[in-house]
């Protein structure tokens, strides 16, 4: 069972050094202790050369790194969008004091939704940086597991030093999910019960 | 009671666009007096060096949340009867809980309209 370099690893070595210091007959137990060592160690093997075979190192130095890149664009673009839109906006707002009362009100009334709808850029934004917490976290298991099978230690990224999260920090989960979370109407009879 | 619309009013978001849109729906509602910050800690050190009569945070910022912000203006003896508005993504139960616990005058979940805002500014201003 040698390692994927060709050198024999730890479970090949602890098959040769139980053999060693087995003399005369094996009874039936230990020759079947031999043989579940034997197939626990191909299965081992097994393993590795899969795990191998996904190249996991592309993983965390090519697929997250872009993917973590390409939502980074993402969120820049929208913000550019959006930003644009309300450009747009603030210039159709000035001209409100020119118009007759109804399409002053009309103008007013659809400048507000336009700002509303907006808002989407922030949520959508604040979804995207879950997604790319997610996937860095995905990044160190996937560092651990390479690790654990022998592939040699990856350039793992120094843990931080961090200092104790606020309250604050601790329930900043948000946003919810459609249904995860409590809606304004909720909110307000919850805050009205505190009264 | 008449509300105030000359009152100064600070905004608190990391979003730039967010700051622009929620000063933009104050616009209309005809507060023009208005302030950004992009943290806790930004917001905290203008509200020490003006005079506010509204703010409107956000909860999820860097490196000071807007639960912490608001622990802080509570805290202070100049600051602690502020009316304090959070507009947030956070929609669980328990963070409205964690904010009125903490003093929030009101609370306001995203995505929001321009009614709600309307609405919950008169009620905090009436009780200020």
């Amino acid at each position: 069972m040698p390692d994927g370099d060709g050198t024999p690893d730890k479970i090949e070595q602890a098959v040769r050094a139980v053999l060693g210091s087995l003399s005369g007959d094996l009874t039936v137990t230990e020759a079947a202790l031999l043989a579940e060592l034997e197939g626990l160690g191909r299965e081992v093997a097994r393993a590795k050369s899969e795990i191998a075979a996904l190249r996991v190192e592309d993983i965390n130095h090519s697929h997250i790194p872009t993917a973590t890149d390409e939502l980074d664009a993402v969120v820049e673009h929208t913000a550019a969008a959006t930003n644009e839109i309300l450009d747009c906006c603030e210039k159709l707002e000035g001209l409100q004091p020119g118009l007759s009362g109804e399409a002053a009100d009309v103008v007013g009334s659809v400048v507000t939704r336009i700002y509303e709808a907006c808002s989407f850029q922030d949520i959508t934004g604040q979804r995207i940086g879950k997604v790319v917490a997610a996937l860095k976290a995905i990044e160190k298991r996937v560092a651990a597991v390479s690790e654990s099978f022998g592939r040699g230690p990856e350039p793992a990224p120094a843990e931080e030093e961090r200092a104790p999260l606020t309250e604050g920090q601790k329930l900043a989960n948000g946003p919810q999910l459609p249904g995860g979370g409590t809606s304004q109407e909720e909110i307000d009879r919850l805050l009205a019960s505190f009264d | 009671m008449a509300i105030d619309k000359n009152t100064n009013v600070l905004i608190v978001d990391d979003y730039k666009t967010m700051l622009r849109i929620i000063r933009n729906l104050l616009k209309q509602l005809d507060f023009n007096n208005v302030e950004e910050a992009t943290d806790g800690q930004e917001a905290l050190a203008k509200l020490r060096a003006g005079h506010f009569g509204l703010i409107i945070s956000d909860w999820n910022m860097q490196p000071m949340t807007g639960l912490d912000l608001l622990k802080e203006v509570r805290a202070d003896g100049r600051l602690k009867d502020t009316p304090f508005i959070m507009i947030t993504a956070e929609s669980k139960t328990e963070n409205v809980v964690a904010a009125k616990a903490a003093g929030v005058s009101n609370y306001i979940v995203k995505p929001f309209n321009a009614e709600t805002l309307r609405e919950k500014i008169e009620k905090v201003m009436a009780h200020a």
